[in-house]
């Protein structure tokens, strides 16, 4: 089997993977919206929660999990690694967007403000902006084994910069107290809500496993052909 | 030991040279320092906010995007005709190139921040000889932080497209602790409050500044093409 071939099985157990998670996502829908009860302070809006909690998570997994792969790529120098890392960052951007997108929406509701500069918030929007610019370096590089090392120092530096933010937010915060500051899955949250929001992690999880092997195919099967275009000219 | 120290200051030393014969860019960073505290000055309604208010946070906003200037410019002497290939044949440590830099940019840094903290003095009307070592300290401090993440990300960038759109995009973020910890700290130093309403904003930039310093130096060589 060539490295085609591999990359093409690779993108099929990609896809059979995320149609799980995608079918577990309907589930999750249902079981939020006709199973498990309206909470009694928040109303309906609350049901977001079941998006936007896991999203975060995901959005979490996907740059932490770049973070620990930029490390082991400057051991190992493997290029796959790198390969992993950058889908891992696309698809944590994709997520952040839907947790950044779904924040807002229940925080109009709940909080009544869009935005609020707490902790949390003000370090994953940076984290955001820190992994775009990420995929901005990573466009401008052309050479692959140098626009891998760059990125692995990125993703180190953005790791260790993660818990500076939050204390940075934290110690500001401490002299402007926020009254309306809610914290959603405080505890004595009912076992019914928990059981579907773990679900909902649990889904979120698979999904993003399911794209980043997508995301992984999809750059061997790219490398493949730009490396035969490349033999021909 | 002695050759790593020697090979460093080196670096530093020719880098100042460069700058002294030129001035370009430090005429360039300190006519923008200049107009970056003058259109703060105006930047504000001043029946409501008083210029003492805006201070801390447009002085910060000054250093930082001069520095910025600088820093820049740090690793573009390297690339013409090739130099940083001739330093790393030489036979000294990649390290040593990373603390020469940094040096070489702490001090073009800290020279602008001299020559611009009297007129940030003399535009906003500051009374503060009393306060002068403890702001001249959070300076310092800060200082160190963002120049030591800024000399290892400029060695990146200026072998990337688009080298000066690529640093601020990458370097704001790390900017987000020293300088709101600074611009907090310059604050309650200006209106005297004790030193221990400080503690938590310098125990915040100093633990940033020996993880970053220490992170960025580990990580340079990773910057360095064989």
């Amino acid at each position: 089997m060539t490295r085609y071939d591999r990359a093409l099985v690779l993108a099929r157990r990609g896809q059979v993977i995320t149609t799980i998670a995608l079918v577990g996502l309907l589930g999750v829908f249902i079981r939020a919206l006709m199973f498990t009860p309206i909470e009694r302070a928040q109303g309906p809006a609350q049901k977001i929660f079941y998006v936007h909690a896991p999203s975060a998570w995901a959005a979490l997994l996907a740059f932490v999990v770049t973070g620990i792969l930029s490390v082991i790529y400057l051991w190992l120098k493997d290029r796959k690694i790198d390969a992993i890392a950058a889908a891992s960052v696309e698809v944590g951007l994709a997520f952040s967007i839907a947790m950044l997108t779904t924040g807002p929406i229940w925080g109009k509701t709940v909080w009544g403000t869009w935005w609020s500069w707490d902790a949390r918030l003000t370090s994953t929007m940076f984290l955001f902006l820190l992994f775009i610019g990420y995929r901005v370096l990573r466009g401008a590089i052309v050479d692959p084994e140098m626009r891998a090392r760059y990125s692995a120092v990125i993703g180190i530096m953005a790791l260790a910069l993660v818990p500076f933010i939050h204390m940075t937010v934290y110690l500001f915060r401490t002299l402007h107290p926020d009254p309306v500051l809610l914290k959603p899955g405080a505890p004595g949250m009912p076992s019914v809500m928990l059981i579907t929001l773990l679900l909902s992690i649990g889904v979120f999880t698979v999904m993003y496993v399911g794209f980043v092997v997508q995301r992984y195919a999809i750059t061997i099967l790219r490398d493949v052909r730009e490396e035969a275009a490349s033999a021909v000219s | 030991m002695g050759s790593f120290w020697t090979a460093a200051l080196a670096i530093a030393a020719k880098d100042m040279k460069i700058e002294w014969r030129t001035k370009t860019a430090f005429a360039s960073a300190m006519v923008f320092a200049v107009l970056v505290l003058a259109v703060f000055y105006f930047a504000r309604d001043p029946t409501a906010v008083g210029a003492i208010e805006i201070a801390p946070g447009a002085l910060w906003v000054t250093f930082t995007f001069a520095a910025m200037l600088g820093l820049n410019r740090a690793f573009m002497l390297e690339s013409e005709n090739r130099a940083m290939d001739a330093l790393l044949l030489a036979p000294i440590a990649p390290s040593a190139i990373f603390v020469g830099k940094f040096l070489g940019n702490l001090a073009f840094v800290g020279v602008v921040e001299l020559v611009s903290l009297p007129l940030f003095v003399l535009f906003y009307n500051l009374p503060i000889i009393e306060q002068l070592p403890a702001l001249m300290g959070v300076i310092a401090m800060a200082t160190v932080a963002f120049v030591a993440v800024g000399t290892l990300l400029s060695s990146m960038v200026v072998r990337t497209r688009f080298a000066e759109l690529m640093l601020p995009i990458l370097l704001l973020p790390f900017l987000i602790p020293p300088v709101v910890g600074a611009v907090q700290l310059t604050s309650r130093i200006l209106s005297g409050r004790p030193l221990s309403d400080l503690a938590g904003w310098l125990k915040l930039l100093a633990s940033f500044d020996i993880i970053f310093v220490v992170l960025c130096f580990f990580l340079f060589e990773a910057t360095l093409d064989e």
